[in-house]
């Protein structure tokens, strides 16, 4: 770790304030991916900014059709929540599903959807979902949000508040985990919506998570695991690494469907 | 006897210590004016040192000094040793290339040390050593053990022509060849014995202190043997004579064979000690552990065995390449030869055998002994050719491995061994009936109602253990003896201190040498204190590694006690006045036989400081005896694993279901903590199967070298184990303890991939069976047995 000036606000203003004066530093949200970034020195900002004293961006509730989650909402808080339970129990399970007891503690969601790891649960609920994302500056739909691998439509001087799920009618996420990292090797995540099944791809894709078109329509007839039937994705856009080479994940993304859809 | 010794379950005395964060640790350890260390290391798997740019490091805040390559051998501080010489058949000694501590012209693997930063603070000596510049001639590495020894490849040693260390070889060639050429049937299988990382809990550590005015070195280090640390670092490295270097290894957290050996950075730290002025501190990262420990196994094995028409084994013949890493480590040698050829005889009478080894360079990490030390390697080439012969000449793999048993002792096998007692049949039928055999076709047929494969697999393993006599291993080429020593020092209120040369990183020695004493001298346990792991306290010692430190260190303690009650009673008989002869000791009392006189354990210790009592020309005051133990032979601990999995074959993930172990390690001192080890080695051995595998790629790079890319056993990944213990008391030491620490890791992966290739039926799975391997393993899978 290489020395740093350490800042920490406790309202969304005074984040957002500190942030603009200091171009280039970095927000520490549960710090799953920030603090070992730092300890490999693999990062070197001037400033680090720990949002963990903002009690604003904290928070679950239930605001008419939609599931209002703070973004520096933890892991366990989520898994635990009884709204969430309620409304999206597939959500609380996947929060259930992330790392060990510690990383669940630690990390939040806010941290997890802007840091758009291509191997992490959050941003294929997401997306699956069609959340809406809420910064301090205005709000985002996840179909847009998603960019590309470790990146989004965030600016640098923006600060996520809030992610509101709308209800849907039925949402399952099925992950197969690296069996080193525990990572998603493949994750997918399958909602139920009034605009129709939307399916979400994480863990395999070249460019991060990714809606998969082709088995929202299979399902749009016939919402089963059997109308999924033998349906892949087309291999040549999936990451391929020691752990899972592009084929295998083309397989494990039908499988993982097949689970989410029965969920 | 006692109700704490020997049998006796009691909890760890040193888990209080332990669990409350009260242990001590190297890096719990701070010297005064302790300075850091901070090693550069090559980027590169091989590559030529053209230049090294000290002066700017040099210029950081805080540097105390930067030490290359050039600085060793100015000070003439020599190179790292293997211990354990080797000859090739043609009887030409091992060709080793050196070892220096820092890197001389060239680096050899990703992770060579190539200079050292030492500074006031780690912050300031990492900010230093990012500052040292090293320009490299980059050449092609060698990586593929398979072709390391081809024609046109890269040299890692000059020394060395063709990669090749040695090529060993044990057994009797013309009759096994004869042996093959009658046999009935021959099952051939090419095997890969997987490379692994230790992944010790606590990561290696030191710290290198000199004392001006003793002229005097201090080195505190995470060792499993701090006396052989203190022997190589005087005599072959030339640090300081033995009586100017003291070597501390305190509480250890885990070592499985990889704190063994004597590393560069711990050398560098004692040595820099005195170049700085100061003590000298390193703590490995995790990242360093994964690069620069060394690794353990890696193997590819041409297998056969020959078999007769009505069952019977005829031979046996194994042709291994070993991968020893860029550099001879401190006991590479011998891990694949004489730690691994002379296991291949198994639980079986196998009336011919032979085996051919080739050591082999390639630019990767050191590779030398790991939890179970090539007889890990060797079970997994029996009861692989086993299972497959008992498959191939349609036999049930219980009952083929029962016909051919070895039942008479001592056995003479035609590789070296002599095995001195045993009961398989008894191993092998209880965990049958443990592991409900005759149930398994209700449970596979089971599983496949849910689209699920299982498959049982067996694994019958031996072992040698209480590594060992030294004349046998002098014999073979070790360098050292292999004894071990004991002190059992009685204070005068009948409290005992005993100072052991092994050493425990986990064992749970303070406990279970506790209990020896306690069963010996007829004394609490609380009464009872273990020292170990300090060259200035404990007397020349051995250490503790391939499962030694129960049937020799333990037996050492008992030969001290012993002397102990021999001495005892000759005061006892003073005080009570009677003649020597009439005195009985039991149970912590002495008694003159015919009277009604007796002392306790504690009123004997008290005269005998006080020595009021006996003529001091005839008994010498105090109560404190030494033992050096050495044992006849070595220990054979045997037993049966069998393994039951299910495997999802949508996914390829494999879930260890059902575990049977029966093991037979003779006497048991604490069953508890023998089952622990049983526990801890077969998820060792479970990680091996399924989960752990170090790769290279192309360039010589780790692949592996974090944890999210290095895959280690979990709790999850591991079913509750089915553990007892059949005990056939080992005739060769006076404890009849046989050892228990490596036998899970050795039994478990042949268990393993006997039962996934049972479910599978086919052998073509290479470890670890990593659900990408299954699920790729599953699409080869015969029509029959997917169905």
């Amino acid at each position: 770790m290489y020395a740093f000036e350490y800042k920490r606000p406790t309202t969304i203003d005074e984040a957002a304030a500190t942030l603009k004066a200091a171009p280039g530093a970095k927000l520490l949200a549960g710090g799953q991916t920030l603090i070992p970034t730092l300890k490999f020195r693999l990062a070197n900002p001037e400033t680090v900014i720990d949002l963990g004293k903002v009690a604003a961006l904290r928070g679950i509730s239930r605001q008419g059709s939609n599931l209002v989650i703070g973004a520096m909402t933890t892991h366990a808080a989520i898994a635990e929540s009884a709204d969430v339970k309620a409304a999206i129990p597939g959500l609380a399970a996947l929060a259930e599903g992330i790392g060990d007891p510690h990383v669940r503690n630690r990390g939040t969601i806010g941290g997890s959807v802007v840091n758009n790891d291509p191997a992490a649960d959050y941003p294929a609920a997401v997306l699956a979902l069609g959340a809406t994302i809420t910064t301090n500056k205005r709000t985002l739909a996840a179909d847009a949000f998603f960019t590309g691998l470790f990146s989004t439509a965030m600016a640098d001087d923006e600060i996520m508040t809030s992610i509101a799920f709308p209800v849907p009618q039925s949402f399952g996420y099925a992950k197969f985990a690296n069996p080193a990292s525990r990572y998603a090797l493949v994750g997918v995540a399958v909602a139920r919506t009034a605009a129709g099944p939307r399916v979400a791809v994480t863990g395999a894709g070249s460019s991060g998570v990714f809606r998969w078109t082709a088995a929202e329509q299979a399902l749009a007839s016939n919402f089963s695991a059997g109308a999924i039937g033998a349906l892949k994705p087309d291999a040549s856009g999936l990451m391929s690494d020691l752990h899972a080479a592009a084929d295998y994940r083309a397989h494990l993304v039908n499988v993982m469907a097949r689970r989410a859809a029965g969920a | 006897m006692t109700d704490q010794g020997i049998g006796a379950s009691v909890k760890r005395k040193e888990d209080l210590r332990f669990i409350t964060g009260q242990g001590q640790y190297v890096d719990d350890i701070n010297r005064h004016g302790q300075s850091y260390a901070v090693f550069v290391r090559s980027p590169h798997a091989h590559a030529t040192i053209k230049n090294i740019d000290i002066s700017a490091a040099k210029a950081a805040p805080g540097v105390l000094g930067i030490f290359t390559g050039a600085d060793i051998a100015k000070d003439k501080v020599g190179g790292l040793i293997c211990g354990w010489m080797i000859h090739s058949k043609d009887g030409s000694p091992m060709k080793a290339g050196p070892h220096p501590a820092l890197a001389q012209g060239k680096v050899r693997y990703v992770g060579d040390h190539v200079a050292v930063v030492i500074a006031d603070t780690l912050m300031q000596a990492r900010d230093a050593a990012e500052l040292v510049s090293v320009d490299y001639d980059v050449h092609a590495p060698v990586v593929d053990l398979g072709k390391a020894q081809a024609a046109g490849q890269p040299q890692v040693h000059a020394e060395a022509p063709g990669n090749t260390v040695y090529q060993w070889h044990l057994g009797d060639k013309a009759a096994v060849d004869e042996a093959f050429a009658k046999a009935a049937h021959v099952t051939k299988l090419d095997i890969v014995n997987n490379r692994l990382i230790p992944n010790a809990m606590e990561p290696r550590a030191a710290i290198g202190e000199y004392d001006r005015g003793q002229d005097a070195f201090t080195l505190y280090t995470t060792s499993q043997n701090p006396h052989v640390a203190r022997l190589v670092l005087s005599a072959f490295i030339g640090i300081a004579p033995e009586n100017k270097l003291r070597v501390i290894a305190p509480d250890v957290g885990g070592g499985f064979g990889s704190k063994i050996f004597i590393y560069a950075e711990e050398t560098v730290c004692v040595w820099a000690a005195k170049k700085v002025g100061r003590p000298v501190k390193w703590t490995a990262e995790r990242s360093e552990a994964f690069l620069a420990d060394a690794h353990g196994r890696d193997h590819l094995t041409k297998a056969e065995l020959a078999v007769d028409a009505q069952g019977k084994i005829l031979a046996l013949r194994a042709s291994t390449k070993a991968n020893l890493g860029a550099y001879l480590s401190t006991f590479a040698s011998s891990v694949p030869t004489y730690l691994y050829a002379p296991l291949l005889s198994g639980q079986y009478q196998i009336p011919a055998i032979y085996c051919e080894v080739d050591g082999v360079y390639t630019t990767t990490a050191p590779v030398d002994a790991y939890r179970g030390a090539g007889r890990p390697e060797a079970t997994f080439v029996v009861e692989r050719l086993i299972e497959v012969a008992a498959r191939e000449t349609g036999r049930d793999p219980a009952e083929f491995r029962r016909a051919n048993f070895i039942r008479t002792f001592p056995y003479a096998t035609p590789v070296i061994m002599t095995y001195d007692a045993g009961d398989y049949e008894a191993s092998l039928s209880k965990a049958l009936e443990m592991a409900d055999y005759k149930g398994f076709g209700t449970r596979k047929a089971a599983s496949a109602a849910k689209g699920k494969l299982r498959g049982i697999g067996f694994s019958a393993y031996i072992e040698a253990c209480g590594i060992a006599p030294s004349r046998a291993v002098g014999s073979l080429g070790a360098g050292v003896g292999l004894w071990e020593s004991a002190e059992v020092r009685v204070n005068p209120v009948g409290t005992v201190e005993v100072l052991t040369g092994s050493h425990s990183h986990g064992q749970g020695h303070e406990t279970t040498m506790a209990q020896i004493v306690s069963s010996k001298l007829g004394i609490p346990i609380e009464q009872v204190s273990i020292v170990h792991g300090d060259t200035d306290k404990v007397q020349m010692g051995m250490g503790t590694y391939g499962s030694r430190s129960g049937a020799v260190g333990g037996s050492a303690i008992v030969k001290a006690a012993d002397k102990v009650i021999a001495k005892g009673k000759r005061v006892a008989a003073a005080c009570m006045e009677v003649p020597e002869d009439s005195v009985d000791f039991d149970n912590g009392e002495f008694s003159a036989r015919g009277t009604n006189k007796k002392m306790t354990f504690g009123e004997v210790a008290l005269q005998a400081y006080v020595a009021h009592k006996f003529d001091p020309e005839v008994i010498e005051p105090g109560l404190k005896e030494t033992s050096f133990y050495d044992p006849k032979n070595f220990t054979f601990p045997s037993g049966v694993h069998i393994a039951e999995v299910e495997i999802d074959a949508e996914t390829g993930h494999t879930r260890v279901d059902r575990w049977t172990a029966v093991d037979d390690f003779g006497v048991l001192i604490n069953p508890m903590i023998v089952e622990g080890q049983v526990h801890g080695g077969i998820a060792q051995g479970v990680g091996q199967a399924l989960l752990e595998g170090a790769v290279y790629n192309e360039d010589g790079q780790l692949v592996t070298a974090t944890y999210m890319d290095y895959s280690m056993p979990r709790a999850d990944d591991l079913p509750s184990f089915d553990v007892t213990m059949t005990n056939t008391p080992c005739p060769s030491n006076p404890l009849g303890v046989k050892g228990c620490g490596e036998a899970g890791a050795i039994a478990a992966p042949a268990a393993l991939v006997n039962a996934i290739t049972n479910a599978l039926g086919h052998e073509d799975i290479v470890m670890p069976a990593t659900p990408q391997t299954m699920w790729r393993a599953i699409q080869k899978m015969p029509r029959k047995a997917a169905e």
